[in-house]
């Protein structure tokens, strides 16, 4: 079979990742210069440019303005090369919305993510509802491009913009009881059509959670951007979690509530299938699941007749980062 | 009377099998045009391969349509395409294998084998592909002649073998139980529908050796 260049959308129109990439080390290196640091307009984070008729998602004003504020966290970033944009806002699970891999983008367009508000409760000092722009306003946005791994044994590499986990959850003061913390996707079937769905086994809304010394691990990010822009509905608008050394099925979207416990929570997956998805879902090839082997992954967007077959790292490969949180832990029981 | 002739015409007998012959390879068509054009998105391997195993699926149960279609409905011109239905159940059944081979996996020995020692659900499939084969071998009139009344036997494989690809789906089942829901409801009547036909025959032999 032979295969040809895309008709719909020609090369030249595509900006590589590396002009991409280059555009943005240029830019900080301009903002590193006096003129530059002194002006209100040093864009850290230059406006995207994209292929023309893809969907931009600017999210709102006050967003954008933080968005273009923002500056790369190199240390925390991988250079590997970037999925192209129009594959990581076409590619996504987020059963909410369909549960086949395009279903997301074509039925999340209409999806209201602007007010939005976010719940703390537990055990915090700072207990209440807090709207987005107040949750996102006093921090500086970082972005990060980090692998994510899917139990689906697929990966795509993304650049994220967020803030770290740990600084967000911090303001709310967590009591001394608090071991966890769970955070739940919005529950709202008007606008989910995968909630209405009779054949779901899932139990709405989505709940996952974390260890509390996990989420203050520096590593644990809180995404509101994507690609320089506001995150798409797909992609888990307004606000989703990035835990670059777990399955992607931790990430959880569109978060609404987040909760302080002293016990672990029932979470999402592990409460349909125990045996298959296990509370920590960090990333680990020596423990398969049930229909995919976890010890290769395929890299998308992968060629057909070569397919990008790499084999998967402990943690996702942040184990330097993180394998001392489970030094104590029997990996191959706590999967 | 026209009419009757009109339809049991050679010429159009021979058209209808065309028809379907050509219509049966516009899957294959479809998906290979997807692909080539780019329009497959970030995973192309696994649509091309979920698709092809989905035609397989559809075929295979179309076989087994046919039989039902026509003693409870009188469909009797259905009967001569099943063997053709059947083997495109195998055609698409390896295209999917083929492309499972290809852009899922590479022909790496090593994920092949691990595929299958340990994915249940690819043990199955796989089970089902090979006892497809013998079927397919064997679908020609000279084999139907030499087999005699073992050529019904062999061929009622296709009972387990369609269980087994109701086993397959069931295992990658990852949240929705639509399509096992619809294709185990579609295989249950199908299959329900032989067993009362037979239910029948035997109370009615029974009925008669009585009386």
């Amino acid at each position: 079979m032979l295969i040809k260049k895309p008709t719909l959308i020609r090369p030249s129109e595509i900006t590589p990742p590396s002009a991409y990439l280059n555009r943005r080390q240029f830019m900080q290196g301009l903002a590193g210069t006096a003129a530059f640091a002194a002006s209100a307009s040093a864009l850290a984070l230059p406006a995207p440019q994209f292929d023309k008729g893809l969907p931009v998602y600017a999210g709102p004003d006050w967003l954008q303005q933080q968005l273009r504020a923002g500056v790369s966290n190199k240390a925390l970033s991988t250079d590997e090369k970037v999925a192209p944009y129009q594959h990581a806002i076409r590619h996504n699970n987020f059963y909410e919305f369909g549960t086949g891999k395009g279903d997301p983008a074509k039925n999340a367009q209409d999806f209201i993510t602007d007010p939005w508000s976010v719940e703390i409760s537990g055990e915090v000092n700072r207990p209440g509802t807090i709207g987005l722009e107040d949750l996102i306003k006093p921090h500086q946005l970082e972005e990060r491009i980090v692998r994510l791994r899917c139990v689906e044994a697929w990966s795509m590499v993304l650049p994220f913009v967020g803030v770290s986990l740990a600084t967000l959850l911090k303001q709310f003061e967590p009591t001394s009881k608090a071991k966890y913390v769970e955070f739940t996707t919005l529950n709202d079937p008007k606008q989910m059509p995968g909630q209405r769905s009779v054949f779901s086994s899932l139990d709405w809304p989505y709940v996952e959670a974390l260890r509390m010394d996990e989420a203050m691990h520096p590593l644990a990010f809180m995404a509101v951007g994507m690609y320089g822009n506001a995150l798409p509905p797909q992609n888990g608008a307004p606000l989703r979690l990035v835990l670059p050394w777990k399955y992607g099925f931790k990430w959880v979207k569109s978060i609404v509530g987040i909760r302080f416990t002293e016990t672990m929570p029932a979470t999402t997956w592990n409460k349909m299938a125990a045996q298959e998805y296990g509370f920590f879902a960090n990333v680990n090839p020596a423990v398969s699941h049930p229909r995919w082997s976890q010890a290769t992954e395929r890299r998308l967007p992968s060629s057909l007749f070569r397919p990008n077959i790499i084999d998967t790292q402990p943690f996702n490969g942040y184990g330097d980062e993180v394998a001392h949180l489970y030094s104590d832990l029997d990996l191959k029981k706590w999967f | 009377m026209v009419l009757k002739q009109l339809k049991n015409h050679p010429a159009l007998r021979l058209l209808e099998w065309w028809l379907l012959f050509l219509a049966a390879l516009l899957p294959l068509a479809w998906i290979s045009w997807q692909a080539w054009s780019f329009a497959l998105g970030a995973d192309p391997a696994k649509e091309i391969t979920d698709y092809l195993g989905q035609w397989a699926l559809y075929l295979l149960w179309g076989s087994l349509a046919i039989t039902p279609l026509r003693q409870a409905l009188g469909w009797t011109r259905l009967q001569r395409f099943r063997r053709m239905i059947g083997l495109y159940a195998l055609f698409y059944a390896t295209t999917h294998l083929l492309a499972f081979g290809t852009f899922i996996i590479g022909w790496r020995w090593d994920l092949l084998q691990t595929a299958l020692t340990e994915r249940t659900y690819i043990i199955v499939g796989a089970l089902a592909l090979l006892l497809l084969i013998p079927l397919g071998v064997t679908s020609t009139k000279g084999w139907q002649r030499r087999l005699k009344k073992r050529w019904t036997q062999l061929h009622q494989l296709v009972y387990p073998i369609s269980l087994l690809v109701l086993l397959h789906v069931v295992w990658l089942i990852r949240d929705s139980y639509f399509d096992v829901f619809l294709y185990g409801s579609l295989l249950g009547w199908m299959l329900g529908y032989r067993v009362w036909r037979r239910l029948q025959r035997r109370l009615r032999r029974s009925a008669s050796l009585s009386s």
